[in-house]
């Protein structure tokens, strides 16, 4: 299990400003979730919907040490993700709504988000596919001098594949400037970790490749940050790849169709007691940077983002059936 | 003209775009110190350093995923995975990510990449690595296939695809590196999804592509010592596919005969007969007939390799069935 004390707010060296916001996005995709998994019960959203409740913190700390220019890569289970790279949540839910003018233009559906003006290159549904991409991604950073870091996200379920293994040893080779960030929420769909993989710490799996490897809580926003931040200047400054285990957990079902039959309720619960957002909002109220307007204000602020984006969703055209033709071809 | 061989062409192709675009990189199995599994990139490491020509582990996944990472990095990456066999290893890459990119996301990205792999048997290799896979990734919406057969149509249809904004599969064939033709020196370029008619005639279509486009031409030689004239026309690209040519071919010749190396069911002379005769039904003076690969994996020993890859004397027998079917 992850980290043992947590870093007081105070000696985070982060303004009042940060630290709030970092509530906010948190907020903020706990409550988009809520309602995504709400309307899809009511069938305004179809596909496959994996929800993200219980690991915003992951996505918050971590992308908060990126610059603009950096490049987010991430699994299918993006929302977070994609929120927490300032992708607007009205565009986001128009994607999930299948609308013309959702972030992936209705083609892509919850797995498939992308925006590539915010440096978010996606969304990616094939377990682990998408960690060769990072590579190449890296490649292109190092030979156009782009001096860009990728943060490259996947499951502790992506990390049995051969490309979880091929990705490290080129990403060592090749010193690419790739931090790979491995959420592990302990199980891959409803297998438990133990069940799929021989080694259950799952950043010595990096260590073999000599790439600088830790664990971190990844219930704890600064905690997420403060590693993120070293891994990034590691690869930032030319030394490669930086590997990251960020201990999390799932608070839903794997998707929306997920009886959840594979793990008891008494396990849920002893992770419920450590909600990255209640925590975090715990330790900003004890250190005085949280008020309770505060906090009253942020809710209703991220009710009223989630309000609109649906509204916004509902109020958006279908794209028209012409686009079915389109952007299958750059050259066609 | 210069005559240079199949292997050369390529090779020139590859030395004139890094030239010309410096965000044109080659990385793959083989290609520094070994010079490609045919010699095709054998130099170019030297004359452009190892930051632009270099090595990757065999680990197809990783090869063609990188491409596809850095093609969206802004690079213009040719990736070497060696056979056709092999890609089969990357084959995710290429259908799920490579072939997806452009598409799912909304138009904001396309992925400009070239992988080139080698199909086809005839080199006594068995059957792991002497393939013809090529119709499984034709099948593939949002890729491009390319199946040069000619060293002309190696070096234009190289350069293009390296120019072109869409991941190519760019499938050379095993027993064509030493092939000699005349080819333009500096710019020449065969534009992609071209067919072009390689021989003319007028008593039957002979449609085919790759090493199988020269077979062709020689069954024509010979069957025009026996009076019968036939068309050849090479498909060179499989997606995008250029039916027109074959189409007015066909409205000419009023016959048609698809010769492919691959296996006969699901494949290129498949699609092709069916669109032709969508198209051009009542043009047809005769059923269209398939001359394929025969449907078994390819053997080591000669004789029985041989007997399962189409040859002259198999498509000129097809030829007169044809014909026979007409009545002249």
């Amino acid at each position: 299990m992850g980290g043992k004390t947590a870093t007081k707010v105070g000696q985070s060296g982060l303004d009042k400003k940060t630290l709030l916001n970092f509530l906010h996005q948190m907020l903020l995709i706990r409550k988009f979730e809520d309602k995504a998994g709400e309307l899809y019960a009511r069938g305004k959203i179809a596909g496959f919907l994996h929800l993200y409740n219980g690991e915003e913190a992951v996505a918050v700390g971590a992308i908060s040490a990126l610059e603009p220019h950096d490049l987010v890569i991430t699994h299918y289970r993006d929302h977070g993700h994609a929120t927490a790279r300032g992708l607007d949540v009205k565009r986001l839910m128009a994607e999930l709504f299948g609308k013309a003018t959702g972030v992936s233009k209705g083609h892509g559906g919850s797995m498939h988000f992308f925006d590539a003006t915010l440096g978010f290159y996606g969304g990616w549904a094939i377990v682990g596919g998408h960690l060769p991409l990072a590579v190449g991604l890296g490649l292109a950073s190092n030979y156009l001098r782009k001096n860009q870091v990728i943060l490259c996200i996947f499951g502790d379920g992506g990390t049995n594949i051969g490309y979880f293994y091929e990705s490290l040893n080129v990403a060592k080779l090749w010193n690419v400037p790739v931090v790979f960030l491995c959420e592990n929420n302990l199980y891959g769909m409803g297998t438990a970790l133990h069940r799929a993989s021989a080694i259950r710490e799952v950043y010595r799996k990096a260590a073999v490749f000599d790439i600088p490897a830790e664990r971190v809580d990844g219930m704890d926003v600064l905690a997420m940050r403060e590693a993120t931040v070293k891994a990034v200047a590691h690869a930032r400054g030319g030394g490669g790849p930086y590997f990251l285990e960020a201990m999390t957990y799932r608070f839903r079902g794997h998707s929306m169709a997920d009886p959840i039959l594979y793990r008891d309720k008494s396990e849920v619960e002893e992770w419920k007691q450590r909600d990255p957002i209640i925590l975090f909002q715990q330790r900003l109220r004890e250190e005085g940077v949280l008020t309770p307007q505060d906090l009253e204000q942020m809710e209703r602020e991220t009710d009223e983002l989630v309000a609109d984006a649906v509204k916004f969703a509902e109020e958006s055209p279908e794209p028209p059936l012409s686009d079915l033709h389109e952007d299958i071809y750059a050259n066609p | 003209m210069p005559m240079i061989t199949y292997r050369e062409a390529l090779h020139h192709a590859l030395r004139e775009e890094m030239t010309r675009d410096e965000r044109v990189l080659i990385f793959g199995e083989d290609v520094v110190a070994y010079g490609g599994a045919y010699g095709v990139t054998s130099g170019l490491a030297k004359d452009y350093g190892e930051k632009r020509v270099f090595d990757a582990p065999i680990a197809e996944g990783v090869i063609a995923g990188a491409a596809v990472g850095a093609a969206m990095g802004g690079l213009r990456p040719v990736a070497e995975l060696m056979t056709i066999n092999f890609a089969l290893l990357a084959a995710d890459q290429i259908i799920n990510h490579a072939a997806k990119v452009m598409h799912m996301f909304g138009g904001q990205m396309s992925v400009p990449l070239v992988m080139r792999a080698v199909g086809g048997g005839g080199a006594q290799l068995a059957s792991t690595h002497s393939q013809s896979l090529e119709s499984m990734f034709a099948h593939v919406p949002g890729l491009k296939v390319v199946t040069p057969a000619t060293p002309a149509d190696g070096k234009g249809l190289l350069k293009s695809a390296i120019r072109d904004d869409d991941p190519v599969l760019f499938i050379e064939h095993a027993l064509l590196y030493r092939v000699r033709g005349e080819v333009p020196e500096g710019e020449h370029l065969v534009a992609l999804g071209k067919a072009e008619v390689k021989r003319e005639g007028k008593d039957i279509t002979l449609v085919a592509y790759s090493r199988m486009t020269l077979v062709a031409l020689q069954a024509a030689d010979l069957l025009s010592q026996e009076g019968i004239e036939a068309e050849v026309v090479d498909l060179r690209s499989l997606r995008p596919l250029d039916m027109e040519t074959v189409l007015a071919s066909v409205r000419k010749t009023h016959r048609a005969l698809t010769v492919e190396e691959a296996w006969r069911s699901y494949g290129i002379g498949a699609e092709i007969a069916s669109r032709i005769q969508e198209e051009a039904f009542d043009d047809l003076d005769a059923p269209i007939r398939r001359v394929s690969g025969v449907e078994v994996p390819l053997p080591y020993a000669k004789n029985l390799e041989q007997a399962a890859i189409p040859d002259a004397q198999r498509i000129m027998k097809a030829v007169k069935e044809v014909l026979a079917r007409t009545g002249g």
